[in-house]
């Protein structure tokens, strides 16, 4: 078979996207002896010797722990807030409610850093400091807005009839809102979901902030392997790895449903 | 159980959808709501179900304003334009779901739901979700989740209108039949004048928002109690022309001289406006009192086995509807021959002054 050109340019992309990838996992698979003193393409003596570090240190697993943790938090928090508020706009006009709306998302036009102050001293009066739930909620704030959004768009495919038919056949509105809404948006709830927890996984600005020792993410921890001896290089590497592997698996489990996710739930 | 609208108006960001509607509908009655689209037949249809709130007036359930019942507790069931299922349950359970919430048990509720489906013929279907139904047989489902629920007003918003012409009268047929067979309050609307007649029992006319005239269907064809019902319950639109009558002839337009027979003896002298539906004129001379009128085809447009002719004369159009397939070429001098006795007259007020002692 003749490649075609296309074919071969796309391979070549490809490639070279990957590169700093396979570069990583390449890294992680060697020692720092070796990382230091050869160039290899394919490790010549592959070892296992950093993941296991991580897997039994507790304090870098811990890293991964807690990074799970609030950002589990954090998804719960944030659809649990965006579904009635998405509801509401979707489905009621009240005074305001378009001011309101775009409001919400301009939150997420501020970088971070601009409420890191008043989150750290806000945080630190009432002892949250160091808690996973501090984390949680301060990524609420760039969370909430974008859950809402999203979830409105789908929200609002939903013809306003199927409402009204359900409340005259006799459902109350949270078995309405449950049994029968719910299952109509939950491809929106998904890629909602997978949003809050993307966003949530990767900030370290806020993560970093608000946490010192009991709560603290994984990305922060990374940083503990510059020491005075210098970079530990397969340690970094195999936790940058690890790191990647929750995204990619919940990227896997919604691909089908991210173009729509990304126009909203307007398509 | 009666309803009952009490000067009900509805007015959205300054703009009247509704004005001034009182009607007392009595149970085991046919209302159809006939009137063009944006008559108001939507809005009020939602406001006989309690789903909106009217900006004046009330509307009584049994003497009670409906926006005091729960939406969850009202005796309503409403079927819409577009086809309205639970996409995610099955054909049994969007059926079953208005049992299901009124607590019914579990053998009652499947049998009047296979009941209900075998009346609708969609008992064979029961397993699948509306997503892998056609568009007549979605429908169906809506209808039967209305009808099992037998509630007391069942309010259907043009339910046929979305379906193709055989599914249409199929449909149309055994609803009739199904409101025959309860004593329900039915509320049915369309835009179709021949729907109406079809459907038969009362009509309720609205335009832009008012209530035109509400009576026996068959009554308000014959007898239109204005030239605006006249316009609204014909199809193709009653053709009008303004006229007078003087020293015992009537003359319509500029140069159409009609004697006064039948109905039209007696009208007194002075302006009028005369009307006659376009199935009421023809090309061919069919009667000796008929009176000729000369003319230029405009357009001829085939509807399905019958023709609609557009003809000019002096500068009044009229549309012939002329049973079977014509051509005509464009311009092409024809004669339009009307009969005194299918004329209506309105007084330049547009009331009714007299109307044919019989329309078919």
């Amino acid at each position: 078979m003749r490649a075609r050109p296309a074919t071969v340019g796309l391979i070549l992309y490809l490639l070279l996207l990957l590169l700093p990838i396979y570069w990583m996992v390449n890294m992680s698979l060697r020692t720092n002896a070796d990382i230091l003193t050869s160039f290899q393409l394919v490790p010549t003596d592959p070892t296992f010797a950093n993941y296991l570090k991580i897997f039994t240190d507790a304090s870098w697993y811990s890293g991964y722990v807690n990074s799970i943790i609030y950002v589990t938090m954090n998804t719960v928090i944030s659809l649990t807030v965006a579904l009635p508020a998405a509801y509401a706009f979707s489905r009621y006009r009240f005074l305001g409610d378009k001011h309101l709306f775009f409001w919400l998302l301009t939150n997420r036009m501020a970088p971070p850093a601009v409420f890191l102050l008043p989150f750290f001293q806000l945080y630190q009066t009432i002892g949250l400091i160091d808690t996973h739930i501090a984390v949680a909620l301060a990524h609420c704030l760039f969370n909430v807005p974008l859950a809402v959004w999203v979830l409105e768009g789908f929200m609002s495919g939903v013809p306003r009839e199927i409402d009204e038919t359900a409340y005259l056949d006799g459902y109350s509105f949270p078995r309405f809102f449950f049994t029968v809404f719910m299952p109509l948006i939950k491809t929106g709830i998904g890629v909602t979901a997978f949003f809050c927890f993307m966003f949530s996984w990767v900030e370290l600005l806020m993560a970093r902030t608000l946490t010192t020792t009991n709560a603290k993410p994984i990305a922060a921890v990374m940083t503990r392997t510059v020491s005075a001896t210098g970079l530990d290089w397969g340690l970094l590497a195999a936790a940058g790895v690890l790191t990647i592997v929750p995204g990619a698996l919940v990227i896997w489990f919604v691909r089908n449903y991210m173009a729509k996710g990304f126009a909203l739930g307007r398509v | 159980m009666s309803l009952r609208l009490d000067r009900v108006g509805r007015t959205v960001a300054g703009e009247i959808w509704l004005e001034d509607v009182s009607l007392q509908l009595a149970p085991g009655s046919l209302n159809v709501l006939l009137g063009p689209t944006l008559s108001g037949k939507t809005s009020l249809m939602r406001l006989m179900a309690g789903l909106d709130r009217p900006t004046r007036g009330k509307v009584l359930l049994d003497d009670q304003d409906i926006h005091e019942i729960p939406l969850q507790r009202r005796s309503v069931a409403m079927v819409y334009q577009q086809f309205i299922n639970y996409p995610s349950f099955t054909v049994f359970d969007n059926i079953a779901s208005p049992l299901r919430r009124q607590g019914l048990g579990r053998a009652e509720v499947d049998r009047r739901v296979r009941e209900t489906a075998a009346m609708l013929h969609i008992d064979g279907l029961l397993d699948r979700l509306p997503a892998e139904l056609s568009g007549g047989q979605q429908q169906r489902c809506a209808i039967a989740r209305a009808l099992v629920k037998q509630a007391r007003l069942l309010l259907l918003d043009e339910p046929l209108v979305n379906l193709d012409y055989k599914l249409r009268e199929e449909l149309r047929e055994e609803l009739q039949s199904l409101f025959a067979a309860r004593d329900a309050i039915v509320v049915y609307a369309t835009t179709e004048p021949a729907e109406a007649l079809i459907m038969g029992g009362d009509v309720v006319v609205l335009s832009e928002g008012r209530m035109l005239q509400h009576g026996r269907t068959i009554d308000v064809y014959r007898h239109p109690a204005s030239a605006e019902v006249a316009r609204n319950f014909s199809d193709p639109p009653m053709n009008m022309i303004d006229g007078r009558v003087d020293d015992g002839v009537a003359v319509l337009g500029a140069a159409i001289h009609v004697p006064l027979t039948h109905h039209l003896r007696g009208l007194p002298p002075g302006r009028y406006q005369f009307g006659v539906r376009a199935g009421h004129l023809s090309i061919e001379r069919r009667t000796g009192h008929d009176v000729a009128v000369p003319g230029e085809v405009e357009l001829a447009e085939i509807s399905g086995s019958e023709t609609f002719v557009h003809v000019h004369h002096s500068g009044v159009s009229w549309v012939v509807q002329q049973a079977g397939v014509h051509t005509y070429a464009l311009g092409e001098p024809v004669r339009i021959h009307i009969d005194p006795a299918r004329l209506y007259a309105f007084g330049e007020d547009g009331a009714l002054r007299a109307a044919p002692e019989r329309s078919g």
